[in-house]
């Protein structure tokens, strides 16, 4: 009852305020609620932001609904509405991609480049369930692409460095575009020592060197019809990560995918039915992973813990209208093969190496049907209904791998078969400018392949080994949202907030009977269930046109996280707040921004936490567009951190610092 | 047509033949008693030679599963119909003794394979060796042959020998699993008392208590280990014990009297990080 009340107290609170903020679009077109983060088109990346070379990470940073768990200068976990991974989706373009590392080091956002992509779309909560099953909510990463625009050949070259860490960045975009034929390539290189941190402190093992190719050829063979190959492949080498005890040699990816879009010609099948496209992809990816501690000084025992992630999967889409109704169908499948293995080498070099699976091959079929239906219900008012049912499937492959496992469970079946189920509805109004929605919702995942089938797995943050648990339930979450802005031609303002109630909330146990493998860990804990868990964000926006050069936003997020004993989870952001002053005259921009945490104090202890001191960091930015010849020219220049401030954030994996002062220039030019 | 489908229906009547065959083991007339098992040893005596079998086609300290047979040399048949004992000897400077044996038995019935163990406590050295005596009837005659035979030193601990808080010497064999596994395996040990130097019966209803640690990994551990009880059937002490990855463990032993007093070993804590009795698994 408890709990009930406080959600209706949260619901309520979140409609007093304000909110704002989506992309303008015919009014009879429902809204969504969405967030889209702009990257950039390839030959105008520079124009979106300042810092146009910033990683994709900074990028998604921006979202009140993003946050980033920091292992060091590389490769950072994004966690959505307060939840990571597991919890979340994050798909490129539809498809679906499994890092292939067991300690999470390599979220999928490290196998792209910001010159990959043109948006990156938040959802929060089960809305994003249209690619996959979530709890907390979706990324899916736009691809860039030209589109048929008979624009011709437009070449650019970006290249961009920064003082702290040594960063330098280069990378160029090739397209050709004409009415029925496109060709994108990018191509990125970036190469980063150690960073430093505030106060001139060098953190060790944060360099970083990764490099990106990637194409997209689209072909339309028919006005109507379309199709579209795409291709990324990323390679990272000599990628530290401070927080860890463990570097990795290489991580490398190879995306690739086949898409058919059909655009009906005849718009009306009957009266009132209209197909308006149906898109069809098949892909594949394959991701290798090496963590290594060969450089590292002092290690109790060298290790090898080498991961490979393939996945196989197709999605069809149609969309279209009928009457009032907006419908979208989607099924869509993947299968995954994960694999991960360690091997220790003794200090004797006469003893048997130690070998063992932490992820013993592990293969996951899913299969789902998502449908979706916006009633346009007035031209200010429209309601959203989505469901969606899929079969979850896992199997233990390995023999070796199952009776690893069957060590902590001797009843334990290779294969394990679940059903997920999403359902949402959302109501949204819109009327001068003023706008306001609500929803609600129920879904369910399945527990990851470290939570279901990890041997093993050390986490550095609480220091214990984790083994999964194949009889766990699916975790259940009930939601819901609401948010309320104001628009007018001066400002924008909206507040939006999420609450969810995960029941079967999965966590680590510590299990003092059990003895660790790492050596120096605490202990050992199985993946258990907890009764449930509550957790509630909202974050508040405001843009504010002072006059036509300067514009004020600010953002101020808020996040609390419960289970059901009302101890904290980890990695609830404490108050968080950004203010930023842009100002932009012909083809000068200049920004200044304070971005700033409050004093973290609902930390949890019992997942490794401590108390994160407050912080605030200075930032100033500026460019300048021209035109030199027949090339188009853009210089981006700044300062982050001016102040050389010494912090660390919630979500620093340890309390690894963050970098201290940093100037940066970015130069892009394209003819 | 018509011809290649009465082709079919026998490639499948055929094939049917051969799987159902294939699942009736027992009573295909083939089998290969020395199957698995390779001679490292031939005695001779004037009537007959005693042909020595193991896995390994060889002989180590610890406890060895020894199979036998006897070929008559005039015939060049073998025996099946023999009563068979053995006498292991360990021919030290000053003194000679024997150690924990089986009775020998035939495998099977129809056989002419015998079997039975040994537990060499000690190997042999450049003054000390050991030799066995085979002592057996055929139809109510009786023969015997005698040979030294071969007894390194295991590479890893696999028997150890000691005095019990009772005073009485104990002797703990490791016999099984041959292969262990990264899994849960079942684990076999032979538990003996020397009640003289030449007789070294199994001790009953006694315990062992085990605790597998991984000495170069930080002495890691190994989770859901069932502790050695006997076996009403072989004698021997069954448990299991669970091996979590590839490498050297160390399989630390405590052995517990019919009253559960410990006799010899140590439970293992931080400061105590191995047991005085223990056997060694390289995998």
């Amino acid at each position: 009852m408890k709990i009930k009340l406080q959600a209706f107290l949260m619901l309520f609170f979140i409609s007093i305020p304000l909110f704002a903020q989506e992309q303008t679009k015919d009014s009879l077109v429902p809204k969504t609620l969405q967030e889209v983060i702009v990257i950039g088109n390839k030959a105008q990346l520079y124009q979106k932001q300042s810092k146009s070379l910033a990683t994709i990470d900074d990028y998604l940073q921006k979202s009140g609904k993003v946050e980033m768990i920091k292992r060091g200068g590389y490769a950072w976990e994004p966690i959505i509405n307060s939840m990571a991974t597991e919890r979340t989706l994050i798909t490129i373009d539809g498809m679906r991609v499994f890092g292939a590392c067991t300690d999470k080091m390599d979220p999928i956002t490290s196998y792209v480049e910001v010159s990959n992509l043109s948006e990156a779309t938040v959802t929060s909560g089960q809305q994003g369930g249209c690619h996959g099953a979530t709890i907390g909510g979706s990324i899916d990463l736009k691809r860039n692409r030209s589109g048929f625009l008979n624009s011709g050949w437009d070449t650019s070259i970006n290249s961009g460095f920064e003082t702290n860490s040594n960063q330098k960045i280069i990378g160029t975009a090739l397209n050709y575009a004409e009415s029925s034929f496109y060709v994108d390539t990018d191509l990125m290189f970036r190469d980063a020592d150690n960073y430093t941190a505030g106060n001139n402190q060098e953190v060790l093992f944060s360099q970083f060197k990764k490099f990106n190719v990637s194409g997209t050829s689209g072909f339309s063979f028919d006005k109507n019809k379309l199709v579209e190959a795409s291709v990324i492949f990323d390679k990272a080498t000599n990628v530290g990560y401070p927080a860890l005890p463990m570097d990795v040699s290489l991580a490398e990816a190879l995306i690739t995918s086949l898409k058919f879009e059909f655009v009906p010609k005849a718009e009306k099948i009957t009266s009132e039915l209209t197909l308006t496209n149906w898109e069809t992809k098949i892909y594949y990816n394959t991701v290798t992973h090496r963590m290594d501690d060969t450089k590292r000084p002092f290690v109790p025992i060298h290790m090898d813990m080498p991961g490979w992630s393939d996945t196989y999967g197709y999605y069809s889409k149609i969309k279209g209208v009928f009457k009032n109704h907006h419908f979208l169908a989607d099924l869509n499948s993947f299968y995954n093969r994960s694999v991960a293995e360690m091997t220790m080498f003794p200090s004797d070099p006469n003893e048997s190496l130690m070998f063992m699976f932490t992820w013993p091959d592990v293969r996951t079929l899913y299969n789902a049907l998502f449908l979706e239906d916006n009633i346009v219900l007035n031209c200010h008012s429209s309601l959203k209904f989505s469901t969606s049912i899929a079969h979850h499937f896992n199997k233990v492959s390995s023999q070796l791998g199952l009776e690893s496992l069957q060590i902590f469970y001797p009843n334990m079946k290779g294969t394990k078969s679940s059903i997920l189920k999403s359902i949402t509805a959302n109501y949204s109004y819109d009327l001068n400018g003023f706008q306001y929605g609500l929803g609600l919702g129920y879904g369910e995942r399945a527990p990851s392949v470290s939570e279901g089938f990890g041997f093993y797995l050390f986490n550095s943050f609480d220091r214990y080994d984790y083994i999964g648990n194949p009889e766990l339930k699916n975790e259940k979450s009930v939601e819901g949202n609401a948010f309320l802005g104001y628009k007018n031609k001066k400002m924008s303002t909206k507040i939006s907030s999420s609450y969810f109630h995960i029941s079967d909330y999965i966590v680590g146990k510590p299990d003092a009977t059990l003895i660790p493998m790492t050596i120096g860990a605490s202990g050992i804990k199985i993946y258990t269930a907890l009764d449930y868990a509550t957790i509630f964000n909202t974050d508040l926006n405001v843009d504010y046109q002072l006059n036509t050069e300067i514009k004020w936003s600010g953002q101020l997020v808020y996040s609390y996280g419960k289970d059901h004993e009302n101890k904290n989870l980890p990695f609830i952001s404490p108050l968080r707040y950004s203010s930023s002053f842009i100002f932009k005259r012909n083809k000068f921009s200049y920004e200044i921004a304070v971005h700033g945490n409050a004093t973290q104090t609902q930390y949890s202890p019992f997942y490794g936490e401590d108390r994160t001191p407050d912080y605030a960091i200075l930032n100033f930015a500026s460019s300048y567009s021209f035109r030199w010849d027949k090339s188009k020219w853009n210089v981006g220049a700044g300062v982050e951190n001016i102040l050389d401030t010494y912090y660390s954030t919630f979500s620093d994996w340890n309390n690894i610092p963050r970098k201290g002062r940093n100037f940066f220039l970015n130069v892009s030019f394209g003819f | 047509m018509k011809f290649q489908l009465k082709n079919i229906l026998a490639v499948v009547a055929i094939a049917f033949a051969l799987f159902s065959c294939s699942d009736n083991k027992d009573t295909t007339p083939t089998i290969n008693e020395l199957d698995g098992l390779t001679k490292f040893k031939e005695i001779t005596n004037t009537s007959h030679t005693i042909e020595l079998y193991t896995h390994a086609g060889a002989l180590e300290q610890g406890y060895n599963e020894i199979s036998l047979r006897i070929k008559d040399n005039a015939s060049g048949q073998y025996v099946k119909n023999a009563t068979i004992s053995w006498v292991p000897m360990m021919h030290m400077m000053t003194m000679t003794h024997s150690c924990p044996k089986s009775e020998v038995e035939k495998t099977t019935t129809e056989g002419t394979l015998y079997e039975g163990n040994i537990v060499f406590q000690m190997a042999q050295n450049a003054t000390e060796y050991w030799d066995l005596k085979v002592d057996y009837t055929i139809n109510g005659t009786a023969y015997t042959a005698t040979s030294v035979i071969d007894v390194p030193a295991s590479v890893k601990q696999r028997v150890t020998t000691f005095t019990g808080s009772d005073n009485v010497k104990y002797i703990l064999a490791f016999a099984e699993p041959h292969h262990p596994k990264v899994a849960l395996n079942d684990i076999t040990v032979g538990v003996y008392k020397m009640e003289s130097m030449m007789s070294f019966p199994i001790v009953d209803n006694f315990k062992v208590k085990i605790d597998p640690r991984m000495p170069s990994m930080g002495n890691h551990g190994s989770p859901n280990n069932v502790d050695l009880t006997q076996s009403t059937s072989d004698k021997l002490y069954h448990g299991k014990f669970s091996l979590t990855m590839t490498g050297l463990w160390k399989i630390n032993l405590q052995l517990l009297n019919t009253s559960d007093v410990v006799l010899k070993g140590e439970a293992i804590t931080d400061l105590v990080p191995a047991s005085s009795i223990y056997f060694e698994i390289e995998f």
